[in-house]
């Protein structure tokens, strides 16, 4: 059981899609751990699988076509994938909440506010619909909605986003949720309102000690939120280390490459970085390398044979036949 | 100027949350807060309000709904007679008698639309009729709502293997003539009493009229569902049937009331019609359409018989198919801004 720490361990997740071009291996393989009061960031370019893989974490993959192939995913020493529906349903939102991408369409336009918030603790905490009430408006002042009293009997449409992106932070975090999975929690909105949000998700953390899962594909969000980095590329893991260590020693060409395309407001004249090529088609994935195509140091090898996922040190790892010569080129030193 | 007498005013204002300053009619101590803006509801009301078609549908079918339920019964207030009471003595004296027209040709107000074949109340009858049209027309659309909203989203929601069947069978029931359905299901269970009569019509009709709403809310479902709102409910441990009734249906109310408004006249006039072959309502209960049915026996004689049922159903028909028209233009999705 989980003694050491660890709220939840994803070990050798797979989840693949059965679709008319071949089977998509969304996620293959990924492995991680997330400490309690931790903040994971997850980052990739669309199609990567950082969003699979954390609907797979609860188990909202589509299915039929998607499928959970393999794996374990230990939640407070509870595999997940095994839990009948019903258990996993009393965990969804009341132990793992999650917070999409797109304020705009994830809430529910017939519904006030006020009930899309009450249906939650009516639910999870067994609540009254006074009870609820109280609740919620509670909730809605912490994320910041001026006059929240008056305004709970709104519907979303009244809303502006940045507001409906509080709401909807306002249902996570209602039942007190051990983890939080923000599912690009800022990507629709505009850039004042994202700080405020990061800022609101970062306050909020601070005070309930819940742990965080943060999928983006803004490396400054990153930077600025989380402990851990993880990154993603055709559903696989390919580097993952301590947040500092991957931005300052970064192991993987990948990742370089990332690094290399965040634009350098200081540097005027310099063309932006783009590293060459596209994701590649998941469903028909050559032997060797994902990256291969695309990357800057290809060699013969990275052609025929599957990269290793090299230690680099205690907790940084990256999936490169070359890891320790990049890492050592970025300054590290490879134990 | 005052926004105090300006109710208008307050569905106009519609102001972000940075500006929540007191705009409508608010008290000066509720300076501050925050101003209501419309509905969805409240704003298809005030579109509905300015189709003049629409409205004058709306008045007449309230204004036939109102005669249709409290007629009969004051009728027998004022002149102490019943929709199937038939006068005793001489029958010629009483039966078939023009509009405001007593037994001796002489001027009346009791029978304003005179008298049927068998000397009964003209008037009270058509009324009686419009009470059992619109209670057939009103409940076999309530029976196709229950039956197939519930259907459709469930097909809807579930997709895959189930929703393939589910529709399978829709389909095949559609395929089935369903007039001759019905008249199959009369003639074979033929009751007895008219008042058994009449709940066969209720169960034929509702069996076959709720496959098009099947297929609106399965639609409208299949499109709702995979909306994030959808995937966020889930995410938040909502049940399934909870998701199908308290998030998905709600969303498809707008084609549903506008689907339903519709097809309450294309019962009534089914049900006229099974009534007028003979097949539906029967004596001393009446329908519209019976009465219609009794009246073109006579209708080189005594046109009134046939005329009245026949103009107040036409009437009623027009009006419920104009409202269902404003109905739709007013929750039209299109013009809705969400």
């Amino acid at each position: 059981m989980s003694s050491d720490g660890n709220l939840l361990e994803v070990k050798n997740l797979r989840t693949y899609f059965d679709t008319d071009d071949g089977i998509v291996k969304a996620v293959d393989g990924i492995s991680f751990q997330l400490e309690r009061g931790e903040t994971l960031g997850i980052v990739g370019e669309s199609g990567s699988g950082k969003s699979v893989t954390n609907l797979s974490i609860i188990r909202l993959i589509p299915e039929p076509p998607g499928k959970i192939a393999g794996g374990e995913v230990i939640f407070n020493g509870t595999d997940l994938l095994l839990l009948p529906n019903e258990a996993i349903r009393k965990i969804r939102g009341r132990r793992i909440a999650m917070i999409f991408q797109d304020p705009m369409t994830s809430l529910n336009p017939f519904m006030k506010i006020s009930r899309q918030l009450m249906e939650m603790t009516e639910l999870h905490l067994g609540h009254t619909k006074a009870q609820a009430r109280t609740h919620a408006i509670r909730m809605l002042e912490t994320v910041g909605i001026p006059d929240a009293h008056a305004r709970a009997d709104s519907y979303p449409h009244e809303f502006s986003g940045g507001m409906r992106q509080r709401v909807m932070i306002a249902m996570a975090l209602s039942c007190e949720p051990e983890l939080l999975i923000a599912d690009e929690p800022t990507t629709a909105l505009d850039v004042t309102i994202q700080a405020q949000i990061l800022e609101l998700i970062k306050k909020l953390k601070r005070e309930t000690g819940t742990s965080v899962i943060l999928i983006t594909h803004d490396l400054g969000v990153v930077a600025g939120m989380t402990d851990h980095v993880i990154v993603m590329y055709a559903g696989k893991i390919f580097e993952q280390a301590r947040t500092a260590e991957l931005f300052a020693q970064p192991g993987n060409p990948y990742t370089k490459g990332l690094l290399r395309s965040v634009p350098d407001p200081t540097d005027e004249q310099g063309k932006l970085y783009q590293i060459p090529g596209l994701p590649p088609d998941v469903a028909h994935l050559k032997p060797g390398c994902p990256f291969a195509p695309r990357c800057d140091r290809v060699q013969e090898i990275c052609k025929q044979e599957f990269p290793p996922f090299v230690q680099l040190n205690a907790d940084h790892h990256s999936l490169c036949h070359f890891a320790r010569e990049v890492y050592s080129e970025s300054g590290g030193t490879p134990a | 100027m005052s926004n105090e007498n300006n109710p208008d005013h307050e569905d106009l204002v519609h102001i972000g949350p940075e500006m929540a300053v007191a705009e409508a009619d608010v008290h000066p101590d509720e300076v501050g807060t925050f101003v209501r803006g419309t509905s969805l509801w409240r704003d298809a009301w005030r579109r509905l309000l300015k189709n003049k078609l629409a409205v004058v549908g709306m008045v007449v079918v309230i204004i036939v709904t109102i005669a249709s339920i409290i007629g009969p019964t004051a009728i027998k207030a004022i002149f102490g007679f019943t929709p199937d009471f038939i006068p005793t003595g001489d029958v010629n004296a009483t039966r078939s008698l023009p509009p405001f027209t007593g037994p001796n040709g002489q001027f009346t107000w009791t029978h304003p639309m005179g008298t049927d074949n068998a000397g009964r109340d003209q008037f009270a009858r058509v009324l009686q009729g419009g009470q059992i049209s619109l209670f057939v027309g009103i409940l076999s659309t309530v029976v196709s709502l229950l039956i197939g909203v519930t259907y459709g989203a469930v097909s809807g929601y579930v997709g895959g293997r189930v929703d393939n069947m589910m529709m399978r069978i829709v389909d095949v029931l559609y395929s089935l003539p369903y007039v001759i359905v019905v008249i199959v299901l009369l003639s074979m269970f033929r009751s007895q009493t008219p008042r058994g009569q009449l709940i066969l019509l209720f169960i034929a009709l509702g069996s076959v009229s709720w496959l098009t709403m099947a297929r609106i809310v399965r639609g409208q479902v299949l499109s709702l569902k995979n909306q994030e709102f959808v995937l966020a409910a889930r995410a938040t441990g909502v049940s399934n049937t909870r998701i199908i009734f308290k998030h998905l249906i709600p969303n498809t109310l707008g084609p549903v009331i506008v689907y339903a408004t519709l097809t309450i006249p294309q019962i009534m006039l089914t049900e006229a019609f099974l009534s007028f072959l003979g097949f539906g309502v029967q004596a001393p209960i009446a329908s519209w359409g019976s009465l219609a049915s009794d009246g073109i026996q006579n209708i080189a004689i005594f046109p009134w018989q046939l005329i009245f049922p026949g103009v107040t159903m036409a009437l009623t028909l027009f009006s419920l198919n104009f409202l269902g028209d404003g109905l739709r233009d007013a929750l039209d999705p299109q013009m809705r801004t969400v």
